[in-house]
């Protein structure tokens, strides 16, 4: 059984819950609080908890919607939050707490400095880790991932504005020569581009991620015409065509660089954009469908886990503190996806895809796994 | 166990008759319907419309697409179909697919049924046929039976959609059969027997099974779970919902002067969606939640309430953000952002062991009856394919489109009246 045998408070009139067994989270348990949060009233269920990883299990018995917070001892201090939480619903918080005094405020409707309660985590002897340093360290982490993106896009639009003009003078085998070097400062920052949703398709689409009536534009578009070698029946642009592209994505990509500029990141961004980046790698990349045309897809590959490793490296410090076993497990894991991607080195670059053996491409879908599965933690880890 | 099985069913159809009877009337005294799924279930299978559709989602599901046979003519066609009917009769009763059950018959012959379901009792077995575009005029533009001037306008080839990555093979076909039982074993059987009858007729061309029914159809069903984890098919409607069944499933009469022969039928539109369920598995609750626009757990609306409440799709979270993400599966998928259009569905969950990379190959077997696939089906998959939030984990690899006539009296054959 998968499904979980804590019966929801809330629900309890209206759900006949079948007979279930060990309830874990009984009243037993001195680190699981229920919170019973109104338009109203803040009920914890206990107002002391020993040190460890506590769990609060709101429900929103009010009308509006309602926010859960914990609070450092000089009522300021965000320790760890719940929001949008809908009226009827039940959300857990889980953060590890070491000793010390704290509030709890209930803020419903998102207003106000919300109902306030105090709470005291008392020292249970068990290790918590170092605190009080986070707020600097992920403040650390988003100036280096912002920076990193702004200089990945400046040389984004350099090298794109090269193609452009490469492509548009038709000296195909610079160009050819040129693409994927240029697109792998895309896929470096590949999370953040795709948050654009109106960019995305524009630069990045691919033929079947377009339906009937749809313009088919971007790097994609440019590289069937580089690489029509798999393209059945295909009928090469024209001067004006691929003008009429080039300049488009010389457009987008100034425009990406605008919106860039002044970016901001969270832990949980930069911890999700580099299990965001693997995902990539994972449905696109390693299945050889990104470059279909002309199968750079180590290329991406390479960048793709290039922009998660920055990210990583950034949050490390945090992470190192919070759960060193989890930043080994990273740590190796990149260095073994690394060692096989370095296994499928050609000069300055990788050999195209069709060179990879079936077995060469399961290893490296193997180690894009091994690496995803702790990667995918981290921001859980990092926020608890 | 009822006396009902395939064992000699020698004057036994009575019997069958007689238990499909006394459901029929319990659920038309107004008693609910038997909430647990019995294995003695039988549904009738002659009526007014074709089993498998309104009736409760059994557990199991073996789909089948069927191209008919080089060389035969409308003559043989029909007698296939009369022979499938015929055989569609006996095995949703309980008994076997030939005239003689699967023990008897000459010892110098092979058993007219396969006897795998030789012991089985009807485990709710339906099963439903249908009829693809290429039925009325083929790939090259012929009209081999003599139907193409009754082809109904809405039956045609589904567009391609945003994303689409369609394997030709796992796509539409002449024919279709969908069979559910209780029982996988069952729907097997009945698969198996029908391929097996139309040898030299019609040939499968891909088929489908499913398990771990992903949608209700009747008041008296949990919302089952799809791979996600999440309840699916919670604002699907309901066979209890006559009214709605009558405006959003069935084919009304005067529908399409061409196709008067589908009046009281309906549309089978069938996806076969692939889940990037390793990837799905490494995306944190917030993200999952969002993405689908309920609670994993209750499966309620994020604006709140239980799970059958309403969205709440005007209230607004921490800055002013919609609380049910504009682009959340609940959110687009919603009656009231696609023109009050609602859908049978009757999806269930597959996996088809694993690729070459170690990744399950699992998804949803889409399935959904409509009264036109044109205003129920293809816009809502149009906005959904470009922005749905799970898009990202999803991947639609097969697709098909078929009429399913209405029901069969005694004595008749399925789609008699296309023919008539
Ligand atoms: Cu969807």
């Amino acid at each position: 059984m998968i499904r979980s045998l804590v019966a929801p408070v809330l629900a309890a009139g209206l759900l006949l819950t079948t007979a279930c067994t060990d309830n874990t989270a009984a009243s037993g348990d001195a680190r699981t609080m229920s919170v019973k949060a109104s338009d109203t009233a803040c009920e914890v269920s206990s107002v002391e908890a020993p040190s460890g990883t506590l769990t609060f299990k709101v429900t929103n018995e009010g009308s509006k919607i309602n926010e859960f917070y914990l609070l450092g001892e000089d009522g300021l201090r965000i320790v760890a939050e719940v929001e949008n939480i809908g009226p009827g619903l039940t959300r857990d918080l889980v953060l590890s707490a070491p000793a010390g005094t704290y509030f709890t405020a209930c803020k419903p409707g998102m207003v106000g400095e919300g109902i306030r309660g105090d709470f005291t985590v008392t020292d249970s002897g068990e290790d918590v880790g170092p605190k009080g340093e986070d707020a600097e360290l992920v403040a650390e982490a988003d100036k280096q991932y912002a920076s990193y993106v702004r200089d990945q896009v400046d040389q984004l639009v350099t090298k794109t504005e090269q193609f452009a003009t490469l492509v548009k003078e038709r000296k195909d085998d610079e160009a050819r020569a040129m693409y994927a070097d240029a697109r792998v400062h895309w896929e470096r920052v590949e999370t953040v581009a795709e948050s654009f949703g109106d960019l995305d398709p524009q630069m990045d689409a691919r033929e079947a991620d377009l339906e009937a009536g749809d313009e088919f534009t971007g790097w994609h578009r440019l590289e069937k015409d580089l690489w029509p070698a798999r393209a059945e029946g295909y009928t090469a642009m024209t001067d004006a065509e691929r003008a009429t592209v080039a300049d488009k994505l010389v457009a987008d990509t100034a425009t990406l660089y605008d919106r860039t500029r002044d970016m901001t990141f969270t832990a949980s961004d930069i911890a999700n954009g580099a299990k965001g980046l693997l995902d990539e790698v994972a449905t696109g990349k390693v299945t050889g469908e990104e470059e279909y045309w002309s199968r750079t897809d180590l290329w991406d590959f390479q960048a793709n886990v290039d922009g998660a490793k920055v990210a990583w490296e950034g949050l490390r410090p945090l992470l190192q503190r919070k759960d060193s076993a989890l930043d080994g497990q990273i740590e190796k894991a990149f260095a073994s996806l690394q060692a096989l991607l370095d296994k499928h080195r050609d000069g300055e670059g990788f050999v195209t895809y069709d060179k990879l053996s079936e077995d060469d491409i399961k290893q490296l879908a193997d180690a894009v796994n091994t690496l995803s599965e702790p990667l995918s933690k981290m921001a859980g880890a990092i926020l608890s | 166990m009822s006396g009902l099985s395939r064992r000699g069913l020698f004057g036994a159809a009575g019997a069958g008759t007689a238990a499909a009877g006394a459901l029929a009337l319990s659920m038309a005294a107004g008693k609910p319907a038997e909430k647990e799924p019995h294995a003695s279930d039988a549904y009738p299978y002659y009526g007014a419309h074709q089993g498998g559709i309104v009736t409760p989602a059994q557990d199991r599901m073996h789909f089948a697409a069927f191209d008919v046979a080089d060389g035969i003519d409308r003559e043989a066609l029909i007698g296939l179909l009369t022979d499938w009917t015929d055989a569609a009769a006996r095995m949703t009763q309980g008994g076997s697919a030939g005239e003689l059950d699967a023990m008897s018959g000459n010892y110098d012959s092979p058993p007219e049924d396969t006897g795998e379901a030789y012991d089985l009792p009807p485990s709710g077995l339906t099963i439903t046929f249908g009829f693809g575009p290429s039925l009325f005029v083929d790939g090259s533009g012929a009209d081999r039976f003599g139907i193409a001037t009754r082809r109904p306008a809405a039956l045609e080839r589904l567009p391609h959609f945003v994303a689409d990555n369609l394997n030709p093979s796992l796509s539409d076909g002449d024919l279709c059969i969908q069979a559910c039982a209780h029982d996988p074993q069952v729907a097997v059987h009945a698969v198996r027997n029908l391929t097996r009858i139309a040898f030299g007729r019609a040939v499968l061309k891909w088929s489908q099974l499913g398990f771990g029914r992903t949608s209700s159809t009747s008041v008296d069903q949990v919302t089952a779970r799809n791979l996600f984890g999440f309840k699916d098919g919670t604002m699907g409607l309901r066979g209890e919902q006559k009214a709605m069944i009558d405006e959003h499933v069935w084919v009304p009469d005067g529908a399409d002067p061409a196709a008067e022969w589908l009046e009281g039928g309906s549309y089978l539109v069938a996806r076969k969606i692939k889940m990037q369920i390793e990837t799905w598995d490494r995306a944190p609750m917030r993200e999952q939640e969002n993405i689908v626009g309920r609670t994993k757990r209750e499966g309620a609306p994020l604006s709140g309430g239980v799970e059958f409440d309403q969205p709440d799709f005007a209230l607004e979270g921490r800055g002013g953000v919609p609380i049910m993400d504009v682009d959340s599966h609940v959110t687009l998928a919603h009656p009231d952002h696609n023109d009050g259009v609602h859908m049978l569905r009757r999806g269930y969950n597959y996996v088809d062991g694993n690729d070459d990379l170690g990744r399950l190959s699992a998804g949803l077997f889409f399935i959904a009856f409509v009264t036109d696939p044109r205003t129920h089906y293809i816009p809502m998959q149009s906005r959904m394919s470009r922005n749905d939030l799970m898009m990202e984990y999803l991947q639609h690899i097969g697709s098909g489109l078929w009429a399913v006539p209405p029901g069969v009296a005694e004595g008749e054959f399925v789609g008699q009246a296309l023919f008539a």
